[in-house]
């Protein structure tokens, strides 16, 4: 909801630091995740997911987040789904070129950062770190199980 | 201008020492000299005789000429086949890619193959919404982004290989640019987005239309002093409105242009405004010559190219030079 998602970019910090305990309780039950299967819970915490984040912040699915480093506004939202900044044909007002009816995406999104951190930008959150191409093959998927994979997989990786 | 080791028309210079391609707009740019491109109108066409025409109306005013990808989301004859043509009499071409249209498959075949034509200038481009243009009905693309799309084609050239991390056997000798719009929200973001870009491969800028120096300044000396302008030549906008109601159209309906009252109300009292517009277009061209770290000018005279010889030659900002011009063309 349009509402809502702005109001999650007014509280990004708040939701950055409940995605960052998030992140850690996902992690923990790693051991369940693993005994049940990760290919098994796909299903289930993607659509979870998919209902948490689509409500507060009309999440699209992309399956690689990047909402801490955009000040808690999707870019998938953006018609252009640019994920590295801002289009040249944001209006005046602040609005989006293609749905003129919609804040751009970026412009809140650089508010979000703000919140989130109001002076650095060298930082995990920073929003100028340059993100890769989407990969197609991961929309639709848990973002979350993806990030704990991540973790446990490096973990491995140093052990 | 000719360079001491000018090759055969149609054939590439030898690339230079620390230069990254085979273009003049690079050697100009390189060399310290206020560079001068143009951006020219595709044609709605099969015909060569009408790209050939539309290129030799910047002879001996532009280093290089932009072909433009789908301008305005408008069908038209491609970057790729426009650059093809022109390279082959000689012109140095920037070619402009959008990621509306196309994938990343299309768009690194596209790279290697507008630089086996010849072409040594690539601009990397989000692209304008479908919305704009005459199909708004087509599926957009958006594969890849300004940022990716620059992030790619630096690394054909720099790694020798596509994003998927298959090798190339000989990579793309190009000289990389991309768009900046200093005049558009969130203000305070777009140094930093300047910034992301040169970090991504950009070596070139092309800015909107600059008609409010002062506010471009402001940005210049930012972008000064975060060290920018000594890794990126700075290209800025210009071009001629043909009326005050033409000019408040285009501020209104055009994404992302700027255009102050002053114009608007300079053409409003003017009494023949097509001139003023161009007059408004030789001023702000000589203003932004005489800002630190501009190192040229980018002339986009929507359906007025026939008049930006003139317009430069004007101007004077090209002092006593002469860019490249097919040995057949003359200076009007």
């Amino acid at each position: 909801m349009y509402a809502v998602r702005k109001w999650a970019v007014s509280n990004a910090r708040a939701f950055n630091n409940a995605y960052i305990a998030l992140e850690k309780i996902l992690s923990a039950l790693h051991p369940i995740w693993k005994a049940i299967g990760y290919d098994r819970v796909e299903k289930p915490v993607a659509f979870i997911e998919k209902n948490i984040k689509g409500l507060l912040f009309d999440c699209k699915m992309c399956g690689q987040c990047v909402l801490h480093e955009t000040g808690m506004s999707c870019p998938m939202n953006c018609p252009k789904e640019l994920r590295n900044g801002p289009c040249g044909g944001v209006r005046p007002n602040g609005h989006c070129e293609v749905k003129p009816e919609m804040r751009c995406v970026w412009v809140e999104a650089w508010r979000g950062s703000k919140v989130i951190n109001p002076n650095s930008t060298d930082s995990r959150e920073s929003i100028t770190n340059i993100q890769v191409a989407v990969d197609n093959r991961l929309r639709g998927k848990s973002s979350w199980l993806k990030e704990v994979r991540k973790i446990h997989e490096i973990k491995v990786v140093v052990e | 201008m000719m360079f001491d080791d000018e090759p055969a028309i149609g054939e590439n210079l030898p690339i230079l020492p620390g230069h990254n391609s085979s273009g003049r707009l690079e050697r100009v740019l390189r060399a310290g000299h206020f560079a001068v491109t143009a951006e020219m109108a595709p044609p709605d066409s099969a015909d060569p005789a009408e790209v050939y025409e539309q290129a030799a109306l910047f002879d001996g005013v532009a280093d290089a000429i932009n072909a433009t990808d789908g301008s305005g989301a408008n069908c038209h004859m491609s970057s790729v086949g426009v650059c093809s043509l022109l390279t082959r009499k000689g012109y140095s071409m920037v070619m402009q890619i959008s990621c509306r249209d196309k994938n990343r498959i299309a768009i690194q075949g596209d790279v290697l193959g507008a630089s086996a034509m010849g072409v040594a200038n690539m601009l990397c481009l989000s692209g304008d919404g479908v919305q704009a243009g005459d199909h708004p009905e087509a599926k957009p693309v958006f594969d890849l982004g300004a940022m990716t799309l620059l992030d790619t084609v630096k690394t054909m050239r720099d790694e020798s290989r596509f994003i998927s991390g298959r090798k190339l056997t000989t990579p793309p000798p190009v000289f990389i640019g991309a768009a900046a719009n200093p005049f558009a929200q969130p203000y305070d973001f777009r140094v930093s987005r300047l910034a992301q870009k040169v970090e991504a491969g950009a070596q070139f800028v092309q800015t909107q239309y600059c008609f409010d120096i002062p506010m471009f300044k402001d940005y210049m000396a930012e972008a000064g002093d975060k060290g920018l302008l000594d890794k990126v030549f700075v290209l800025a906008g210009v071009g001629p409105m043909a009326s005050a109601k033409s000019a408040d159209w285009i501020r209104k309906n055009v994404p992302g242009v700027h255009i102050p009252d002053w114009v608007i109300q300079r053409l409003e009292g003017a009494e023949n405004p097509k001139k003023e517009g161009q007059q408004i277009c030789v001023e702000m061209m000589q203003q932004l010559k005489e800002i630190d770290g501009v190192a040229g000018v980018h002339v986009m005279a929507f359906r007025q190219e026939s008049f930006v010889k003139e317009m430069v030659l004007k101007s004077g900002v090209l002092g006593d030079r002469t860019p490249w011009m097919p040995p057949q063309a003359e200076l009007a």
